[in-house]
């Protein structure tokens, strides 16, 4: 099975079409899962999705103070690499929004006063879209302020009779970035030829090199002008892997719902040249 | 009493930093003798929570007010619990902001 991150370093460069084009190009040979890391603001279901299968909550660990165990002794609070928990010498204050679900608290507590919370941060969806193509996303509560629960959950529920698995990423390079792309084979790199394309584009190699996972580049919206890009490429030796052209009827089409595998014939082979050198 | 006073730097002539957990010093300031000492804050390298933590390092040095630009809401409940007196929207420089929270004191 082979995995492939689809990344860049803002959002609007064209992640979603080039995973959905590689989805839907990569299930005429194989068994593909498309997930859909984007938590935040998920959109790959406006184009598929047509057979839902089920959804479920998604909740993750909190600490629940029990006052009458508690000796106050502040083992918790001075594990807590968040600052969630004050120990004041007749409570513990708990803050939910900074807690990054590690159980720390819970391991350390000597008096057994931790109880084991859930909360709910948002749902998460499995889809069936043909054959060939499975397809999951999960979507944040709003209100939530981390990412990262709903990613790792995305990433236990990987199919274990397909392919390919190609994942979403949220865009920038941050934390739910590093997570989504984290134990890909490959990272496609989408970008377009744009000064700020380019910008975007260095930060996200950048902490993709730092992981060490071999890397390709997708200009989008490319018209021919992208010597800023391909400069990069070369000065950096991250290979161009493909083009996709600007169309104003592609884009009037994805602005419906509407993506078309076969809209550019060109890049079909391209394709499946990636999927089969990794 | 203590007051502490959020500052980009180590004296009493540097600027008030405009929030609280991620200010580069607290200034500590002794009302009665004017004395300071001043604290790098080790919230600005913090995972999270520098604000709580940064309400935990005032309160443990005993400090009753606490003069600054803005304080986000985690700070302000911890703040509230220790029962530190919180002044936001302060400006200028550290010695500035104590003699203008003093003078409304009187
Ligand atoms: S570690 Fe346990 S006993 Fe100690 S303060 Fe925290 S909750 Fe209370
Ligand atoms: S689970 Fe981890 S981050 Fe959350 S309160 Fe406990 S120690 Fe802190």
């Amino acid at each position: 099975m082979k995995k492939i991150a689809v990344a860049s370093g803002k959002g609007g460069t064209g992640k979603t079409t080039v995973s959905l084009l590689l989805t839907l190009i990569a299930s005429k040979k194989y068994k593909v899962q498309l997930v859909d890391c984007d938590v935040e603001n998920p959109n790959c279901h406006i184009f598929l999705g047509s057979f839902p299968i089920k959804k479920e909550k998604i909740g993750v660990f909190y600490p629940v103070i029990n006052l009458e165990k508690c000796s106050f002794c502040k083992k918790c609070q001075e594990v807590c690499e968040y600052n969630c928990l004050l120990v004041l010498d007749d409570n513990v204050l708990f803050f939910p929004e900074l807690c990054h679900p590690c159980k720390g608290c819970l391991f350390v507590c000597p008096e057994g006063a931790i109880d084991e919370g859930k909360r709910e941060v948002g749902d998460i969806c499995w889809f069936r879209e043909s054959d060939n193509i499975y397809f999951n996303y999960a979507v944040m509560d709003v209100g939530e302020a981390r990412a990262n629960p709903l990613i790792e959950e995305l990433k236990k529920n990987l199919e274990n009779d397909v392919d390919l698995i190609i994942f979403d990423s949220p865009p920038g390079a941050n934390c739910p970035m590093v997570q989504a792309v984290n134990d890909s084979d490959y990272v496609i790199l989408v970008t377009e030829p744009t000064p700020f394309g380019l910008y975007d584009l260095k930060i996200a190699w950048s902490v993709v090199n730092k992981l060490g996972i071999p890397a390709g580049i997708v200009i989008n919206r490319d018209e021919g002008e992208d010597k800023i890009i391909t400069d990069f490429s070369s000065q950096e030796n991250i290979p161009v892997i493909l083009k996709i052209p600007f169309s104003l009827e592609f884009a009037r089409l994805y602005s419906e719902g509407v993506i078309k595998a076969d809209f550019f014939p060109d890049i079909e082979e391209k394709m499946f040249n990636i999927i089969e050198s990794i | 009493m203590k007051i502490a006073v959020t500052s980009t730097g180590g004296s009493l002539n540097a600027q008030v930093a405009p929030n609280f957990g991620r200010c580069a010093y607290f200034i500590i300031v002794n009302s009665e003798d004017m004395k300071f000492e001043p604290i790098s804050n080790p919230g600005t390298g913090m995972m999270g929570g520098a604000g709580p933590a940064a309400a935990r390092l005032i309160n443990d040095r005993d400090c009753k007010v606490l003069l600054t630009g803005s304080v986000g809401p985690n700070a302000q409940s911890a703040l509230k619990q220790f029962d530190i007196e919180v002044v936001t929207g302060v400006s200028g420089t550290v010695k500035e902001a104590v003699d203008n929270y003093l003078e409304t004191q009187k």
